[in-house]
């Protein structure tokens, strides 16, 4: 239990370490170590831009047929035609990439949202309660930190049936505790604060303090940890998918076309290495960004 | 005094903030000489750039600050444009730097007698087994005796005054030619700050230590230093001995400071006003106590007054004597273990819910910060407005019209309705906070230490406005404050509270002519009272060493 209490300060800690060397930095040279700083944010920015066109509008960006191939082009390595080449069935792996995002993506978002709304809300009730409700709620919290998230949402979607619906949900699931901590702490020094009791001294009611002060001041924190939780998601939708709990072949998910490359591993590393760089390049992105907003908001 | 005699001279000095949009200077040609053995101290109120100074004396300017012209020379070593490598030869060393919040400025995973041998060691002046026995001595010499091994706690282990004194010993630890005190009892309780002060004073005269104060409190400096330097807006205004500048200041700011300095310019103790009909408030033999840890506390122990109507009785105590708990239970924020509350005639310990709500139309709340009473993400219109929607009262349009009206009680321009509190400035975020306060035709208000984040000119403000609103509206105030000198200003009858328990109430004028309780006197004491202020007129004395005097030690 307090190994997971840990884990979590010392990540928070991370974050704010992080973004303190960051402002640092910025403050040593400011010009160009924002500009360094702003610089990288718009290509994040911009890849997570694209990604977003992917998943949206597929046809747009690779109007091929992700499903069927050409045998006669099996196995092709990347060239201008086939920019991350062929599959063992001649299908190009890049409109199968393009094609993917959208499943890929669409559950890294609901998995995110998940985790958001019903770790947000436990949070808030943790904090805004008090007493015994904060207690169970943290205990609780506290045994699904406790469990490895990866091995949670194996356990979760076992028992919930393969698919992409069930690997969201799992992998939700397994974030609420992230935001449940994060949410109750912003609550409880929001709580704190003279403005608070100020309005409760007035003579308003709990709820609307509830909704008018202590909702607007604490939730921006949680947004920027669910988008820095947004990359995690990716990566673990991928695992699951990877593993085989997705979608069922022949659809595209960013995990299965990994997974499918892997038996030519040795004669076509394109198969698993450029969908690996692009899973890789999208955490990365998203990590990025999240942590811009979180430094925006503690500012 | 030339440039030859003078420890430190800084000429000309002017530094900018760079901010998003364009530098913002923050001194403006300032010069000033310290000689050797001098104290000498710089007045000012917040953003009027005297920390600056302070920092640009040590060379730890914050990153976004640029010296734009002008010198600093230490003893012949100009400091401006030194490199790190001399100021870390000339910090600690050779000048002493007593920072302001002693809960902030030590680290609290360190024992302390480390960390006041950390500078020893560092500088080369002594070895691990010398700088444990200096440290020994110093801790002695701030009144921190050895017998009871204060070396070996952590600043956890410290009240305030103790660990401000720690302080002041690690910045006496390399025996330094100048000491730097920015604003070093700010952050503690009057009868506190003035015994870190004697201290203070004790040790510069024994070692003949050169001494810049830096100060928003014109009473204190006045009290302490040889000499005044007056700073307003980057700029140093006024320089003179203490007794001149009181006597005859020269510049309107100066002249400023001066008559809103409580302690200084006292007025006459308010006319206890009569009281007719049966009181606003009672508490009766009420009692609060905290489960902690380390066993239970008593914050308030039996405490009962009454409050009548139009009449301002004031709480007045130190940090931890359960004044603001008592002032929470008044308002029924917190539930009293025992004892009873009656408001206007009616029992309202044990009221709750809706019923307890409609109460809180009749009796308001003041805090003391008015930078966290605020919700920071509100317009002004929404946060006054707020208790009126609360209650349902008009409509939009009528609820807009009153808070126009409240503004102008308060009297803060209207268009500032559309503001957010990040905008103002303390005073007009205060100004906010009572118009709040108001918007419900109270009763009762209770003010919780309302001006004691705010500077001297802004406070007497603040208490002429709720003066004003006092006598406008009939209200009543329970004003709870540390500050003796303010209350004597505006309240009718003062209720002096220690360690939970009242020691002694009675009417302001004999409170303070004829206290009866040693603990009143003592915080009396502890108003800073220039020997100046009672020769005022009479030619000023030649300036001696830094007074003295006695206070008893808080162990």
């Amino acid at each position: 239990m307090s190994d997971s209490r840990i884990g979590t300060i010392s990540a928070s800690g991370l974050l704010t370490a992080a973004s303190g060397a960051a402002g640092r930095l910025a403050g040593v040279r400011p010009s160009r170590a924002r500009l360094r700083a702003d610089a990288a944010t718009v290509v994040a920015a911009t890849i997570m831009l694209l990604v977003l066109g992917w998943a949206l509008f597929p046809s747009v960006f690779a109007s091929g047929d992700p499903l069927t191939g050409v045998p006669a082009e099996k196995l092709q390595g990347p060239s201008p035609q086939h920019w991350f080449g062929t599959d063992n069935l001649g299908r190009d792996l890049y409109t199968r990439m393009v094609h993917g995002a959208g499943l890929s993506l669409t559950a890294t978002v609901s998995a995110v949202l998940i985790a958001l709304i019903a770790g947000g809300l436990l949070g808030l009730l943790a904090g805004a309660v008090g007493k015994l409700v904060d207690t169970v709620a943290m205990r609780v919290v506290d045994v699904l930190l406790s469990v490895p998230s990866l091995l949670l949402s194996l356990a979760l979607v076992t028992a919930l049936g393969f698919g992409t619906t069930n690997v969201a949900v799992a992998v939700g699931v397994s974030l609420i505790a992230n935001f449940a901590r994060v949410m109750r702490s912003e609550v409880l020094r929001v709580r704190g604060a003279d403005y608070v009791e100020a309005a409760h001294a007035s003579g308003v009611r709990w709820y609307t303090v509830l909704a008018r002060h202590v909702l607007p001041n604490s939730y921006r924190p949680v947004l920027a940890l669910a988008a820095v939780e947004f990359g995690m998601a990716v990566l673990a939708v991928s695992a699951l998918s990877f593993l085989g709990y997705g979608a069922k072949p022949p659809t595209p998910e960013w995990g299965s076309l990994i997974s499918e490359g892997r038996n030519y591993l040795a004669s076509a590393w394109w198969m698993t290495t450029l969908p690996g760089l692009v899973i890789v390049t999208v955490v990365l992105a998203a990590q990025h960004l999240g942590r811009a907003a979180d430094r925006r908001a503690r500012a | 005094m030339n440039a030859q005699q003078a420890l430190l001279a800084i000429d000309g000095l002017r530094v900018d903030y760079t901010t998003g949009s364009g530098p913002v200077p923050a001194l403006r040609d300032a010069s000033l000489r310290v000689g050797p053995g001098e104290v000498v101290a710089l007045v000012g109120e917040s953003g009027s750039g005297k920390s600056t100074l302070a920092h640009a004396v040590i060379g730890l300017l914050p990153s976004a600050a640029r010296i734009g012209a002008g010198s600093i020379t230490f003893d012949g070593t100009r400091l401006d444009n030194a490199p790190e490598r001399v100021l870390r030869g000339v910090r600690g060393a050779r000048i002493g730097f007593v920072p302001q919040d002693p809960g902030l400025s030590l680290n609290p995973v360190r024992r302390i007698g480390d960390q006041i041998a950390e500078s020893l060691l560092v500088h080369g002046l002594a070895d691990g087994r010398g700088a444990r026995e200096r440290t020994l001595e110093l801790l002695d010499e701030v009144g921190l005796d050895r017998s009871r091994r204060w070396e070996r706690r952590y600043p956890h282990e410290l009240s305030g005054g103790q660990r401000q004194r720690v302080l002041i010993a690690a910045a006496l630890a390399c025996g330094p030619q100048l000491i730097v005190a920015d604003e070093p009892t700010s952050a503690l309780d009057a009868t506190v700050a003035r015994q870190v002060l004697d201290r203070l004073a004790e040790r510069i005269a024994a070692r003949g230590t050169t001494v810049l104060l830096i100060t928003h409190d014109l009473a204190m400096a006045a009290e302490r230093a040889d000499r005044l330097l007056v700073l307003d807006g980057g700029e140093i205004v006024e320089a003179g001995r203490p007794a001149d500048l009181i006597a005859a200041p020269s510049h309107p700011y100066t002249a400023r400071l001066l008559s809103s300095s409580p302690s200084l310019r006292p007025g006459p103790p308010r006319p206890s006003r009569a009281v007719t009909g049966q009181p606003l408030l009672t508490l009766r033999g009420v009692s609060k106590r905290y489960r902690t840890p380390a066993g239970t506390v008593t914050a308030v122990d039996g405490v009962g007054f009454e409050l009548g109507r139009g009449e301002t009785l004031a709480l007045v105590g130190e940090s931890g004597s359960g004044k603001s708990t008592t002032a929470r239970i008044a308002l029924r924020l917190t539930a009293a273990d025992q004892g009873t509350v009656r408001f206007d005639g009616a029992d309202i310990t044990a009221l709750r819910g809706e019923r307890l709500r409609a109460l809180r139309r009749r009796f308001q709340v003041v805090y003391q910060n008015p930078y966290s009473s605020l919700d920071p993400r509100h317009s002004l219109a929404t946060i006054v407005a707020e208790p009126l929607r609360a209650f349902r009262v008009g409509d939009r349009a009528g609820r807009r019209a009153r808070v126009l009206e409240l503004l102008d009680q308060v009297a803060l321009p209207r268009h500032y309705a559309s503001r957010t509190a990040a905008e103002l400035s303390g005073g007009q975020r205060q100004r906010v906070a009572i118009a709040r306060a108001l918007a419900l035709h109270p009763e009762l208000l209770v003010l919780d230490e309302p001006v004691s984040a705010l500077d001297a000119s802004v406070q007497a403000q603040i208490l002429d406005l709720l003066d004003r609103l006092q006598a406008e509206l009939s209200l009543s105030y329970l004003f709870i404050s540390h500050d003796l000198a303010v209350v004597r200003r505006i309240s009718d009858r003062v209720a002096v509270m220690r360690h939970g328990r009242i020691v002694e109430t009675g009417p302001t004028a004999e409170i303070f002519d004829a206290p009866r309780h040693e603990y009143t006197a003592e915080l009396l004491a502890a108003i800073p009272s220039p020997q100046v202020a009672a020769t005022a007129g009479r030619p000023a004395t030649p300036s001696t060493p830094v007074p003295t005097r006695k206070g008893p030690s808080d162990g």
